[in-house]
């Protein structure tokens, strides 16, 4: 990282070390605290996981008592969702859509502070719940009521308070994406001519300045439900304990999507660059990512299939949801195209992003199945969902940011990353998360039930596989701290443009990019000659 | 998936069986596409790149196609869900209500009601995975080859539901505390129950057998050991069973009667309240009466269970409002009650003396 002398204040050691990073406003310092407390969340996170795994290796209680059990798995989830993709998707952001829109700094560099500097503390608040009288949380990262109201433990208000905290961290944060993006393009870039990585985030900022009040308003509910004689979500004050799971869903639906559109922005620009190809249907994959986002407002009935909902209600969210495959469809078909006839290396990177659509993929067929509602009365809260999801996350959004920053840090650190490692890392993680994962469809198929500690067992091949491939995932993901940490040290220093075919600002500016950049605006179209024709006309 | 035994899940088990090929099939054709340029335009075999990015016609088609792909797949879907939710005409009726953690079924058609708890002793749950690391290591170490010779470990109740084969039977759920869902695979009925309102669903079972399911709703602690069992009868022997039932409720209030005439020695009552403790109450506040936490709290040296007596009996009978401890006054007779609140009196270190009477319990009804 390069110190700028100017914006350090007069202080030595610590003192400075200190001031400088709470008090930075420069978009790429701030996007690295976002990627490496990202990081560390999905270490605490893995280390949940493999709590659970664990546990989950055999029949039995051996090691995790079945309320600790719960508290586990809640944490994972809240954890996993608020802590480590979210963040970690910001902490691109906050990197790249300056670099890559001609952009000096966020629009808003003060209030892009204050929304990282939230996050430790709702954080360390949510995490120290762990070492309350009662335990913390356990009723789920989706916190039915009345199991959270009613029945949640003390720290329940803990986590109330954190939850919000994160949504103002991520409605702040997303404000600031829109305004940087619509405000600080390079003179002359239209919207249509913006990189798909910012187009993505542009439509997920939307999202969560949408979603995230939805979720806040449902925890306030909560809190009030708990302490102040209010009863929307209980029967005997004439509430309704299904209400909490619209409005939940109605965030949470469109949540989904804020943690995996960034990722399909990430894989629309390095599938091109190691193509050596420009993107098929750029037009289409706006289109598809803006009606995705769309649709995730109009389907969030189908996570209640068997809460007893009127059947034209069910009926509608089965088309809504059915329809969802035609837009993801088309972004598959693109990026197979965008490869078709194109000239393919397989650096790191790319072979992250190709794991990511193929993985992605089996994610999607899976909610195609959870769409039809009669067969989802089957699926329905088994690990048949738990394959589906974690297939849409893991290989989804983590491999996605995996991709990132293979792709980004050398452009960030100055240094490339050694490829013989990242070839490893991608072929262990790739081999063990579908070894955790596959095997989940059939525990699920074959009627196990999720968030049990302990099963019946016909279940138990299922899970001792799941639970070897979760040692092995947790195991290549230390490896991967230490391929990020090596290459930040050193290594072969990386060229302007990194990649041969790279497109885009960010890849003429130097490696590593210094602390200010596109102080005045760049010229767009990139006019150096050797990228004339590529760039988009 | 299950194909199950009713012509709904049979239906449904179709469905699943025809959208799986379609995704395997999709998957084939858009993966082996892949695959192939992969192997093809690999630079080392295709170094110059074509430079084509649009082509309006097939990006028509490729929307085009999955939509119909998708009607074809929602409309037997739509069929099947319309013909799900036809709860009419039903020959009997039972309510389902979940609590923490069991199932209460009632007749209502049949003046029959009872709870349906785990059968699987917690000598098999509970072990370690080392034995060096097991507190009683001959007690527990011996859990793994139990549990391994139980082909029905935690897929067992004490009572199963009764039901007649051939009968369209219409469940109401419900709940007392949490929500819960209760499914049986092999009927492919998964319904939630929420406290305070009511779901229907319904099942007409062909072949008689005994069909095991789970709670698939997180409800707190023991939401893995909340089995849903149901015995389903031929249709004569099941009009027996309600027979039987209905003789065995007579005897019962007549042993009531005579349970609260009688004296009961402290003896008798430790004995029989040490069973009803070990079912009912050990889950939470453990075998020694240590509770766990505050969440459970310890019973050992607790003040209620060695302070005043009616105390002890409301704490039992009514339960602590909006916690796990539940009001036991309707699921356990009256000697019952009584023996347990004389075991929690005078188990572990409490040593009052104190003898509850079922008498005092059916007072306090």
């Amino acid at each position: 990282m390069v110190a700028h002398a100017e914006h350090v204040p007069h202080r030595s050691g610590l003192a400075a070390f200190i001031a400088r990073w709470t008090l930075t406003t420069n978009h790429k310092e701030i996007g690295s605290m976002y990627l490496w407390f990202a990081f560390t969340m999905f270490f605490i996170g893995g280390a949940l996981a493999m709590g659970i795994r664990l546990e989950l290796f055999m029949p039995g209680i051996q090691l995790i008592d079945p309320g600790f059990y719960n508290q586990f798995v809640t944490m994972h989830g809240l954890i996993m969702v608020f802590g480590a993709v979210m963040p970690a998707f910001v902490g691109l952001a906050n990197w790249q859509i300056p670099l890559m829109i001609g952009a000096p700094d966020m629009a808003l560099p003060r209030l892009n502070n204050f929304s990282f500097w939230i996050l430790p503390f709702a954080f360390t608040m949510l995490l120290s719940s762990f070492f309350m009288d009662g335990g913390a949380p356990n009723f789920g990262w989706t916190f039915y009521a009345p199991l959270s109201t009613t029945y949640g433990p003390d720290s329940t208000d803990f986590f109330i308070f954190g939850v919000h905290m994160m949504g103002i961290s991520s409605v702040l944060g997303a404000i600031n994406i829109m305004v940087t993006i619509f405000n600080l393009r390079a003179p002359g870039m239209k919207l249509m001519e913006m990189p798909l990585f910012v187009w993505t985030w542009l439509i997920t900022a939307f999202l969560l300045i949408t979603a995230m009040p939805v979720l806040a308003g449902v925890v306030t509910m909560m809190l009030t439900d708990r302490h102040f004689d209010t009863s929307f979500f209980s029967a005997d004050g004439g509430g309704d304990p299904l209400i909490f799971q619209h409005v939940f869903w109605f965030f949470g639906h469109p949540e989904v999507y804020i943690m995996i559109l960034p990722g399909f922005g990430i894989a629309s620009e390095i599938i091109p660059t190691f193509a050596r190809k420009k993107l098929f249907g750029y037009n289409s994959m706006v289109y598809a990512t803006a009606s995705i986002a769309f649709l995730s407002y109009i389907v969030w009935g189908h996570h209640m299939f068997a809460v007893g909902m009127p059947l034209w209600v069910e009926m509608t969210f089965m088309i809504c949801t059915m329809f969802i495959a035609v837009p993801t469809g088309v972004k598959v078909f693109n990026w197979t195209a965008t490869m078709w006839r194109g000239a393919m290396t397989f650096e790191t990177p790319m072979l992250f992003a190709i794991a990511f659509v193929v993985l992605f993929t089996i994610g999607g067929f899976s909610g195609l199945m959870l769409a039809i509602v009669p067969a989802d009365f089957q699926y329905h809260d088994t690990y048949f969902v738990v394959a589906h999801f974690h297939y849409t996350l893991y290989p989804g959004a983590i491999f996605g940011t995996m991709a990132a920053v293979y792709y980004w840090l050398p452009k960030w650190s100055g240094h490339m990353y050694d490829e013989r490692l990242g070839k490893i890392h991608f072929w262990t993680a790739t081999i063990a998360v579908n070894l955790t994962f596959f095997p989940m469809h059939f525990s699920g198929l074959a009627g196990m039930p999720r968030r049990i500690v302990d099963y019946s067992l016909q279940f138990a091949d299922f899970n001792m596989l799941s639970s070897i491939g979760a040692g092995l995932l947790g195991l290549t993901q230390l490896f991967f701290l230490y391929i990020v940490i090596k290459t930040i040290r050193g290594g072969k220093p990386a060229t302007d443009k990194v990649w041969e075919s790279a497109e885009g600002l960010e890849w003429t500016i130097p490696s590593p990019a210094p602390l200010h950049t596109f102080e005045t605006p760049p010229a767009w179209p990139i006019t150096d000659a050797r990228e004339d024709q590529a760039a988009r006309v | 998936m299950r194909e199950g035994v009713t012509e709904m899940s049979q239906r449904i088990h179709t469905i699943h069986t025809v959208s799986l090929w379609i995704c395997i099939v999709i998957g084939i054709i858009v993966f082996g596409a892949m695959a192939y340029t992969i192997y093809a335009h690999r630079r080392s075999k295709h170094p110059e790149p074509a430079d084509f990015h649009e082509h309006l016609g097939v990006e028509i088609i490729w929307t085009i196609i999955p939509v119909l792909i998708l009607a074809g797949l929602a409309v037997p879907a739509a069929k099947t869900l319309i013909d799900i939710e036809d709860n009419s005409n039903a020959s009997m009726t039972v309510l389902i209500t979940g609590s923490q953690w069991k199932w209460h079924y009632q007749y209502l058609d049949a003046d029959i009601d009872y709870y349906s708890n785990l059968a699987t002793p917690t000598t098999q749950i509970n072990s370690c995975l080392i034995d060096l690391f097991c507190d009683l290591p001959d007690e527990q170490g011996i859990a793994k080859p139990l549990r391994e010779s139980n082909e029905n470990y935690l897929l067992e109740v004490d009572k199963p539901l009764v039901l007649p084969a051939n009968r369209k039977v219409r469940f109401l759920m419900t709940s007392n505390d949490v929500i819960h869902s209760w499914w049986v695979p092999d009927f492919a009925v998964k319904q939630d129950a929420l406290p305070g309102f009511i779901n229907e669903a319904w099942a007409n079972v062909p072949e008689p057998g005994t069909y095991r399911g789970q709670c698939t709703e997180l409800c707190g602690k023991d939401h893995a050991y909340m089995p849903v069992v149901v015995d389903v009868r031929p249709e004569a022997e099941f009009d027996q069973w309600v027979e039987d039932q209905r003789i065995a409720k007579e005897l019962a209030s007549g042993q009531a009667v005579a349970d609260r005439e009688k004296t009961w020695s402290l003896a008798e009552l430790m004995e029989i309240g040490e069973g009803v403790y070990s079912t009912h109450c050990a889950t939470c506040h453990q075998p020694n009466g240590e509770g766990q936490g505050t969440t459970y709290p310890a019973l050992d040296g607790s003040e209620i269970a060695t302070g005043p007596i009616p105390v002890h009996i409301d704490r039992v009978m009514n339960g602590k409002e909006a916690t796990e401890m539940q009001a036991w006054a309707p699921q356990l007779s009256d000697r019952d009650l009584a023996a347990v609140v004389t075991y929690e009196r005078n188990a572990w270190g409490n040593t009052t003396q104190d003898v509850v009477q079922p008498r005092t319990i059916f007072e306090n009804r």
